[in-house]
């Protein structure tokens, strides 16, 4: 009877492993597929020449794509300047200011924004965003600061659910310390919680331009997509993620290679983005 | 004999959960005032309205007067951020901020503004000598608060608290958690500082209440059952279930 219900167990344990296993094989198989297409054209165009080449005409093999790495990084800290102030409030909001009835409302409300598709973004950025900015502030329309208000409103939830975590995992008694030390309520969020919640919220910024850098749909829909380093707020671009969306479908030979180098720079930046949040968050909970 | 605080008919429920049923007791000045009783007595919650730290609890309901100095604290118009700085309060688990010794003392002055270096480190260091900590921590002061023994946090958080420069120490069973050494550390610490402050001790040791208050009440289920002198409590109670209380009957 024991033998039975261990092989059972064992059974169970087994399948499950390999369930698991199965997700990093995912990632495994990722990986070789984009490096073993990306990486050939890196040793034959030379990695400076893509990495900081500033023209891109792969029919005409320059494959130059420096200015959608500086046009990714700048929506990207545009997306945090506008998602990170608004983020944080919000959640400093809902944990230090909000009844308990309000954040049962307003959690779920969050959560719902980050559930909707980034098309439906994209499309709102057209519609409104996109002539609000060329009829007041001139050029295009399409542009840098118009992504980088859809990426903030994007990476809205992703900040606020990350930061309002940390901010409610700050021991009550620090609170109530900061008080009877005759602390006012704001002198208390600034001084002691915000503190105490620091590298969860780096890491709620961190983790909000993971997904800022590599949204793609909503981007290629209000950036307007131009093939250079843009000079103001107002001038279009084109990230990394666009130019591969945007091109892939006719790409062919090197051009084809060429957008799976673009794939590697991508992969190579979320990465390190990736490790920096993980290293936050670790540093929280080791303390 | 002047009178620090004074509570009137002073109700507190949380909900329908009645914690405090009208509770009328006088607190002198330069004295250590003990209140005790079991657990649910409503001794806590009491010291938690003298300074207003009661407004964090949801849905507490008081009614009642208490005066400090012949002003009404539970009046609207009060400032509580002010109130507490005159009555400070230490806490039953010490909670030093994440942050430096010296940073963890300087928190109160430095809200009010205190920054000026010098008398800034000279308040700090007095503080800490008060709370009988000054000569374990001098050498480190920039250390994590939260490296120190649990004695040694508890005095800090009473360092912290003689920083504001307040009238009244409340202390919410401050050695509950401490052993008899920092046990002994605080009470001595208390006896001086009876000179100069105002203090109320909430406890259940009985033994630590026969120790050093000069007033002692005893409080059960919210109501106050016996109130006077230390001595006249523990040597001539005047009720039964006091007796009973100090001779550990239950408790």
């Amino acid at each position: 009877m024991i033998k039975k219900a261990l092989t059972k167990e064992h059974f169970v344990k087994y399948i499950l492993t390999a369930f698991a296993l199965s997700s990093l094989l995912f990632l495994f198989l990722i990986f070789i597929f984009i490096l073993s297409e990306g990486i050939p054209l890196f040793h034959k165009v030379g990695l400076k020449n893509i990495i900081f080449g500033f023209k891109w005409a792969p029919t005409k093999g320059s494959f130059g794509i420096f200015p959608m790495i500086v046009s990714s990084f700048l929506v990207t800290f545009g997306a945090l300047m506008v998602g990170a102030p608004l983020g944080l409030s919000c959640a400093i909001y809902l944990s230090e200011y909000s009844g308990k009835k309000l954040k049962l409302f307003l959690k779920p409300a969050l959560e719902l924004l980050a559930g909707i598709p980034s098309v439906v973004y994209g499309f709102l950025g057209v519609i409104y965003i996109v002539p609000l900015v060329r009829n007041f502030l001139g050029g295009p329309g399409f542009s840098l600061l118009a992504t980088s208000i859809i990426l903030g409103v994007m990476i809205f939830p992703t900040v606020i659910s990350i930061s309002f975590d940390a901010l409610m995992s700050v021991p009550k008694t620090y609170r109530e310390g900061s008080f009877a030390m005759g602390a006012t309520k704001w002198q208390t969020i600034y001084k002691v919680i915000i503190p105490s919640a620091r590298s969860g919220i780096l890491a709620s910024f961190i983790l909000g331009m993971g997904r800022a850098i590599g949204e793609t749909m909503a981007v290629i829909m209000v950036a307007g997509n131009a093939l250079r380093i843009p000079t103001s707020i107002l001038d279009p671009l084109r990230t990394l993620t666009s130019n591969i969306a945007l091109e892939l479908a006719y790409a062919t030979g090197d051009h084809r290679l060429g957008l799976f180098s673009t794939g590697v720079v991508l992969l190579v930046i979320i990465m390190i983005l990736n490790y920096i949040a993980t290293f936050a968050i670790r540093r929280r909970v080791l303390k | 004999m002047d009178i620090k605080i004074r509570t009137e008919e002073l109700r507190l429920s949380f909900g329908k959960r009645e914690i405090l049923k009208g509770v009328t007791v006088d607190v002198y000045k330069n004295k250590i005032t003990g209140f005790m009783g079991p657990a649910g007595s409503g001794k806590s919650s009491l010291i938690s309205i003298m300074n207003r730290m009661i407004d964090f609890e949801e849905n507490a309901t008081i009614s009642g007067r208490v005066f400090i100095d012949g002003e009404d604290i539970l009046d609207g118009e009060i400032d509580e951020v002010h109130l507490r700085r005159r009555v400070g309060m230490v806490f039953a688990v010490p909670i030093p901020l994440p942050r430096s010794i010296f940073d963890n003392i300087a928190y109160g002055p430095r809200l009010k503004n205190k920054n000026s270096g010098r008398e800034l480190r000279s308040l700090v260091q007095e503080s800490l000598k008060k709370a009988f900590l000054w000569d374990e921590v001098k050498d480190r002061l920039n250390s994590s608060a939260l490296k120190l023994s649990g004695g040694q946090q508890q005095r800090l958080c009473l360092a912290r608290t003689l920083a504001l420069e307040p009238e009244i120490i409340l202390l919410d069973e401050p050695c509950s958690g401490l052993d008899p050494i920092s046990t002994a550390k605080i009470e001595e610490a208390l006896n001086e500082l009876k000179k100069e402050y105002t203090i109320v001790l909430v406890s259940n040791n009985t033994k630590q209440i026969a120790r050093i208050t000069d007033y002692a009440a005893f409080f059960y289920m919210g109501t106050l059952i016996e109130y006077g002198t230390t001595e006249k409590v523990f040597t001539n109670p005047s009720e039964r279930k006091t007796e009973d209380y100090i001779q550990g009957k239950f408790g």
